[in-house]
């Protein structure tokens, strides 16, 4: 037990015995696990949807499913992944680490933290749901442009609820995170010596609060359109479908952010630790994630160039996409000069980031591209679209939630993962994810569109190899589940020190505590935090 | 590491050994028929190599420092940790380089905008799931649907192989004629949900958005045949209502058009006569199979749960006018069909579904009769906003 705690530990208690434990607990270390422990569940649902997606595209022609269940698969692997596994995954992180990073006992408000978990399952149950429906489950894309949406059979209303629930559960998390982070350092943390993943939190949390409220507008708008007989979104009404796609892009732009932005954060942690060196340009990393996220509510309509705006509506908003480039690759430029002349080792949380800085950036590119209206004239609708936001989204936001599970497993547990099985988990992920999404590219270029049930013959070839690697890249996740189990277990019987890596204290708070991290940690703050990888002013 | 370096090597030299190896591995954009579509290509490819330099450059540093700056290589890590300096190099350099890609792309935004001296106007209405074109200027009209081989092999378990059929699922019962060397501007607009139509080799795609009218141009430069898809998800058959578009030479032009005058008055003529119940029917079994199977089934078993059964369904079992009002104006997923299907098809797949597919009901409905009931129908946008 290190000094930080021990005075005040006479009173600690344990956590409640049995499962009721996981019920009632208000222990963020807990709420964290039961985060993390559901993400994953919903990974593999999620992923097993998409593995039937791509089994049906592995070759032209119909084999397995009828187009409406396959649409159902296209929407529902979406929701799932989206609210599901990547959000609650790093609500899961933030809320193992926020506290122990600031030197907080507990998040600030932590029996509404229980409560914004168990809504989350709620909100995931119900829409699992409406698989059990007459008319099936959602198909009209987790997008739900109406008037399309407006035919889902009695599923519907059950899937509006159950994105409220899931609204509610995001806002109530986000607002504990900012109360957390803004009452809750310890004296000497001042805003400009958090580290990266607290920032990159605090913004996303200030994102979510926004967006939240205006999506369960307009999936109400929906409802009411349905079973009110509003026509906000219908012309014989007065209405107007597209008025929907600017409120739902207004939520969705800065929503694909929300999945970016702690991304960056957990990067920012891991590479200055394996590279040995500080982080470089810390305030520039701030005000990049800041200017990053102030633009995503200005450039929502790059997601609509094809729906028919006017000239000067559609220059706008191809110039404001353009911006975010600039930030973007001020990141990209900070992570690789942190990594120039610093002494590097390759432990699984480094691969996988290193993977994440080059994959992003190719996501990136695709994206610089699309940003430019003429030439996503062609892009829009196309698998080009598919393969750029499944590499922002896989090999970044799902790589760098494995790197962190690697990176802080020793931390939770105790006890080491096994590196040998972690690096052959790494290597797999990271080929078949480009023998997956990189042919998607040229699909897409060729003119093959997304959401479709079966393709051209000229499609044929990119699509097997693509499903191929998927095929690959889907059941290697399991050995991630394998390194977590055996790890909690115990793991290779190694026990790690307190800062895990080689000279982690230097960089952040939580490498000061014990391993595993006592139940209770920080009842009195730390006197003095790493400035390593921060201000040092 | 040495091994990981192996791996590398292999990864890069089978994806460039698949580009290379085999024609049919389309890697690049369609270049397209149109000086528009040439001139997106072009930046398409300006903007590539752009991004294959900056590519370069970035992972080419962060490889040497993996390389290099490796404890295993008794690198000592250098302890700098900012430059303001060099933070805005890296700020102002790529602003530049958005410069570069903004001026070409404003230049080619104001020329796809550009709809003036248009010489003819089509106007495109997306439906679930099919294409209707008019042409404004000379009053043809039709639908463009799946063709049938396409529709027969895309059923599930349907035992035909996609590679045998010609041009499967980007082939259609009616394509768009077009003449070459023409302005010709377009029209869009749908009658149930959103679609977009898009023909990769025109260098663009259009939502069709019910109830308001959104506009594009083409300009081929070579005849052919040009082929295309539904972009936006539409329900369940959005993948199978492809466009395919013939640009004809101008004289093979006025010709066609005047092919489909003829065919026109036809069809006008085959709705006034009397029909036999046994020719409806016979007309109806085609007119199921292109326009129902796909939901309903073959057999007309439906998917239980998701599209009712025709067999023995109550409704079809029951009056005439309550059948033939749902197959009118539709109801959730399905479509309203009153204005897609001629008198004609309509009378006959009403009078089929009736007398097949198990069903015996034994009575038949005229082609007239329908076409006064759809001439009664309120006509969905129809209106120029000009």
């Amino acid at each position: 037990m290190s000094a930080v705690t021990a005075e005040h530990d006479h009173h600690d208690h344990g956590p409640a015995k049995g499962l009721l434990r996981w019920v009632v607990t208000t222990n963020h270390k807990d709420i964290g696990t039961l985060y993390l422990v559901f993400s994953l569940a919903m990974f593999f649902v999620g992923g097993t949807m998409a593995l039937i997606i791509r089994s049906e595209l592995f070759e032209p022609g119909m084999q397995f499913v009828n187009p409406q269940f396959f649409n159902s698969m296209t929407t529902m692997h979406a929701l799932v992944m989206v609210f599901g596994a990547v959000m609650p995954a790093f609500v899961g992180l933030a809320n193992w680490m926020i506290p122990m990073m600031i030197g907080a006992p507990d998040m600030a408000l932590p029996r509404m933290n229980n409560m914004s978990f168990w809504m989350l399952v709620a909100g995931i149950l119900l829409l699992a749901s409406t698989f059990f429906m007459e008319g099936g489950a959602p198909a009209a894309g987790w997008t739900m442009y109406p008037p399309l949406v407006l035919q889902t059979g009695n599923a519907l209303p059950f899937a509006i609820f159950s994105v409220h629930l899931l609204g509610i559960s995001s806002i109530m998390g986000a607002i504990n995170i900012i109360a957390t982070i803004f009452n809750m350092r310890a004296p000497a943390m001042s805003l400009m010596k958090m580290p990266l993943f607290v920032w990159t939190w605090l913004i996303t949390a200030f994102l979510l609060v926004a967006i939240m409220p205006v999506f369960a507008g307009a999936v109400t708008m929906l409802l009411t359109d349905r079973f009110f007989d509003t026509s906000f979104f219908d012309a014989a009404g007065g209405g107007d479908p597209v008025l929907y796609q600017h409120i739902f892009w207004f939520f969705g732009h800065p929503e694909v952010y929300v999945m970016i932005l702690p991304t960056f954060g957990v990067a920012s942690q891991i590479i200055p630790v394996f590279a040995r060196k500080p982080l470089f340009g810390y305030s520039s990393m701030v005000f990049a994630t800041a200017a990053i996220a102030f633009l995503s509510f200005i450039v929502w309509a790059h997601h609509m160039f094809t729906v028919g705006m006017p000239m000067a509506g559609e220059l706008y908003f191809m110039y404001a996409t353009m911006l975010i480039a600039i930030p973007t690759g001020v990141k990209i430029f900070n992570w690789t000069a942190t990594m120039w002349k610093g002494a590097m080792t390759f432990e699984a949380p480094m691969l996988f980031s290193i993977a994440f800085v080059v994959l992003f950036t190719m996501g990136g590119f695709t994206g610089l591209m699309m940003a430019l209206a003429p030439l996503d004239f062609q892009y829009h609708d196309t698998y080009f679209i598919v393969a750029h936001f499944h590499y922002t989204l896989v090999p970044a936001s799902v790589f760098m939630i494995m790197a962190a599970g690697y990176f802080w497993l020793p931390k939770w547990t105790g006890n080491m993962y096994d590196e040998k099985l972690a690096k052959l988990h790494f290597w797999l992920s990271a080929i078949s994810v480009n023998i997956l999404f990189f042919p998607q590219h040229f699909l897409g270029l060729a003119g093959m569109p997304r959401r479709i049930p079966d393709y051209a013959v000229q499609f044929a070839d990119w699509n097997m190899i693509s499903s191929i690697g998927a095929f690959i890249y889907g059941p290697s996740q399991l050995i991630f589940v394998y390194i977590v189990y055996k790890t909690i277990k115990g793991g290779t019987g190694e026990k790690v020190t307190d800062e895990v890596w080689e000279g982690a204290k230097e960089h952040s708070l939580e490498w000061t505590l014990p391993s595993p991290a006592p139940y209770h940690t920080f009842s009195t703050p730390p006197k003095e935090v790493p400035t390593l990888s921060t201000s040092r002013s | 590491m040495k091994k990981t370096k192996q791996l590398f090597a292999a990864l890069t030299l089978m994806l460039s050994g698949l580009g290379s190896a085999h024609a049919d591995y389309a890697i690049s954009l369609v270049k397209g028929v149109t000086g528009l579509s040439n001139d997106i290509y072009d930046l398409h490819m300006w903007v590539f190599w752009i991004c294959v330099v900056i590519g370069i450059g970035v992972f080419g540093t962060m490889f040497y420092s993996i390389y290099y700056h490796r404890k295993s290589m008794g690198h000592e890590a250098e302890q700098f940790h900012e430059s303001t300096k060099v933070e805005i190099i890296w700020t102002i350099i790529p602003t530049l380089i958005l410069v570069a890609m903004a001026i070409p792309a404003t230049k080619l935004m104001l020329e796809v905008d550009d709809i003036q001296e248009s010489e003819m106007s089509i106007k495109v209405t997306g439906w679930q799931w099919k294409w209707e074109y008019e042409y404004l200027d000379n009053g043809i009209h039709f639908f463009s649907s799946l063709d049938e081989a396409s529709n027969r092999a895309r059923q599930i378990d349907s035992g035909i192989d996609p590679r045998s059929v010609p041009h499967y699922l980007l082939n259609v019962d009616k394509p768009l004629v077009i003449p070459v060397d023409t302005k010709i501007r377009f029209l869009f607009t749908a009658a149930d949900v959103i679609h977009s139509w898009w023909v990769p080799d025109l260098g663009w795609k259009k939502d069709t958005v019910p109830g308001f009218i959104n506009e594009a141009w083409t300009l081929v430069d070579k005849a052919g045949t040009y082929r295309g898809q539904c972009t936006e998800l539409c329900g369940k058959d959005h993948g199978f209502m492809p466009i395919v578009v013939i640009a004809m030479e101008k004289e093979d032009y006025a010709i066609w058009v005047q092919e489909q005058k003829t065919l026109a008055d036809a069809e006008k003529n085959a709705a006034d006569k009397e029909w036999t119940a046994e020719d409806l029917i016979a007309k109806g079994e085609t007119v199921y199979a292109n326009n129902c199977s796909s939901c309903h089934m073959a057999d007309g078993a439906g998917v239980p749960g998701t599209f009712p059964a025709i067999t023995e369904s109550p409704l079809v079992s029951g009056e005439m006018e309550a059948q033939v009002d749902l197959m009118m104006n539709g109801k959730g997923m399905m479509p309203a069909f009153g204005q897609m299907l001629s008198a004609v098809d309509f009378a006959a797949v009403s009078t089929f579904i009736r007398n097949g597919l198990g069903n015996e009901v034994g009575d038949s409905i005229q082609p007239s009769e329908i076409k006064s009931l759809q001439t009664a129908l309120p006509k969905k946008e129809s209106d120029d906003d000009e």
